[in-house]
């Protein structure tokens, strides 16, 4: 089984990538995750305004078989969350790197940015 | 210890199943998806590998009296290719093992018998078996056939309809619980209209050796443990091991909502105190329970009432794929077990309201 790692964003180990955009980082889960995880039907996620730090949790993701906590790629303030996830959660199966993304984090520090796997290294760390 | 594998790992594999350690065993818990192998059994068929569960052979002049005294139902009731669930209990009317007992044909004119322990129970439960055989000095032949048959149980409304297009004969003429052999993709099986689904359906007992030939006959979605277990969930069915454990959650079957099988006009190891059990009520009872607010409830998640106070535990949860609302098991005191109770239900540290519900949560069979 292959899965898509796009390499226009940069992943944390725990599964989550990061895709930075005019300064403005959004994140979701990758397709392998989604798939570990299977039929998900929960997200839970913080609020806008909430800070959070990297490589910590900031919400919990539910499929019917597992629960599992979601990492922050880089730390700093929400600024937007997917509220479409919480009546459709399977956005995260359908759509993983699209519709199914989670929050947006304005960065506190830029530079946590270059400690992020690379899509290769990502892909690395999956086979 | 190595897993136990049942006879078709390598065509799960190949299929793309996605496998779980059970009872011992290495079973296929997911081939698509958990919603979709659901799905299918409430709206058409799907076919379960359950060759975890374990198969135990009694015959003899006296097996009739040994079933009768190990199991809590009444063994006597049971014509040939008739089928039963029961309890198997301690002394003390704690539940060991649930599992169904059918009566075979007679072999050498003795009725016989095949019951089906949980998995990785089987021989804890042939020790068992044997060794009150020995103390009670019955003539009983007890063997354990567990790596011998292969189980499949083909479930939902068409499961009738593509019964008949693998089998000889109408072995869909079967009632619910009753049981027959029946030529079945050319091999011999033990064919029973019974099934953990809430649905209309079949369970095989396959000879090992024919497992695939007869699995792959099975034109229809294949389905891995996550779905059976949302399924039996739904259908408000017990979990061994989960919705009681002899170590971790010792419960009697009036506890468990399982009273039904518990027959006090008979003889069995447990029943004399489940007859006081049986007067002097319960103080806590496995309710159904429905999250109103958002969240999952989940295996050993504290409920409350609604002040707060931790009153029991939630022993199997899931967001039901049928209903598209989180449900789940748990024992709580009687007093708030009536439908339409509100209680709590506390998800990672935060308290989510519950109402308890009747089981089963959906309509079945």
């Amino acid at each position: 089984m292959s899965f898509d790692t796009p390499d226009d964003r940069q992943y944390l180990e725990s599964h989550e990538w990061a895709l930075e955009t005019d300064g403005v980082v959004r994140v979701g889960i990758s397709d392998f995750a989604q798939d570990e995880l299977g039929d998900v039907v929960f997200v839970e996620l913080p609020d806008e305004g909430e800070s959070v730090s990297q490589e910590k949790e900031f919400g919990v993701i539910e499929s019917i078989k597992a629960v599992s906590d979601l990492y922050a790629p880089v730390g700093g303030e929400v600024v937007a969350i997917n509220e479409e996830l919480f009546d459709a959660p399977e956005l995260v199966n359908d759509d993983p790197f699209g519709e199914g993304w989670m929050l947006e984090i304005e960065p506190s520090d830029e530079s946590e940015l270059d400690t992020l796997l690379s899509a290769d290294e990502y892909e690395d760390q999956i086979a | 210890m190595p897993l136990q594998t049942p006879p078709l790992r390598g065509i799960h594999d190949e299929r793309g199943a996605k496998f779980t350690e059970f009872g011992g065993w290495d079973m296929p818990v997911e081939f698509d998806s958990i919603q979709a192998e659901h799905q299918a059994v409430r709206e058409d068929v799907g076919i379960f590998d359950v060759s975890h569960m374990g198969q135990i052979h009694v015959t003899g002049p006296d097996a009739a009296t040994l079933m009768q005294r190990l199991t809590s139902n009444d063994v006597s009731r049971l014509g040939v290719g008739d089928s039963q669930y029961a309890a198997i209990t301690d002394e003390e009317g704690v539940i060991i093992d649930d599992t169904v007992v059918y009566r075979l044909p007679d072999e050498g004119g003795h009725p016989t018998y095949l019951f089906v322990p949980n998995a990785g129970t089987d021989e804890a439960t042939h020790e068992r078996w044997i060794s009150y055989r020995n103390e009670w000095d019955l003539e009983a032949t007890i063997d354990n056939q567990t790596d011998e048959y292969a189980m499949f149980a083909v479930q939902g409304p068409n499961a009738p309809a593509l019964l008949e297009q693998v089998a000889d004969g109408s072995p869909t003429d079967l009632s619910r619980f009753e049981a027959a052999y029946a030529t079945v993709a050319g091999t011999e099986c033990w064919t029973a209209r019974t099934g953990y689904t809430g649905e209309d359906g079949f369970e095989l007992i396959v000879p090992w050796s024919d497992a695939e030939t007869v699995w792959s006959r099975f034109d229809c979605q294949p389905c891995g443990l996550g779905a059976r277990d949302t399924l039996r969930i739904e259908a408000g069915l017990l979990l061994a091991g989960q919705d009681f454990d002899i170590e971790s959650n010792p419960r009697t079957p009036y506890e468990a909502g399982i009273g039904f099988t518990v027959d006090l006009d008979t003889e069995f190891v447990g029943r004399d105190a489940l007859a006081e059990i049986e007067e002097a009520g319960v103080e806590e009872r496995l309710v159904g329970l429905q999250l109103i607010d958002r969240g999952v409830p989940r295996h050993g998640y504290d409920i409350t009432n609604t002040e707060g106070r931790v009153i029991g535990t939630v022993t199997s949860g899931t967001m039901s794929p049928t209903l598209e609302k989180p449900i789940g098991l748990g024992y709580v005191p009687v007093e708030h077990a009536d439908p339409g109770t509100t209680l709590q239900v506390v998800v990672r540290g935060q308290s989510k309201k519950a109402r308890v519900e009747t089981t089963p949560f959906i309509e079945t069979e």
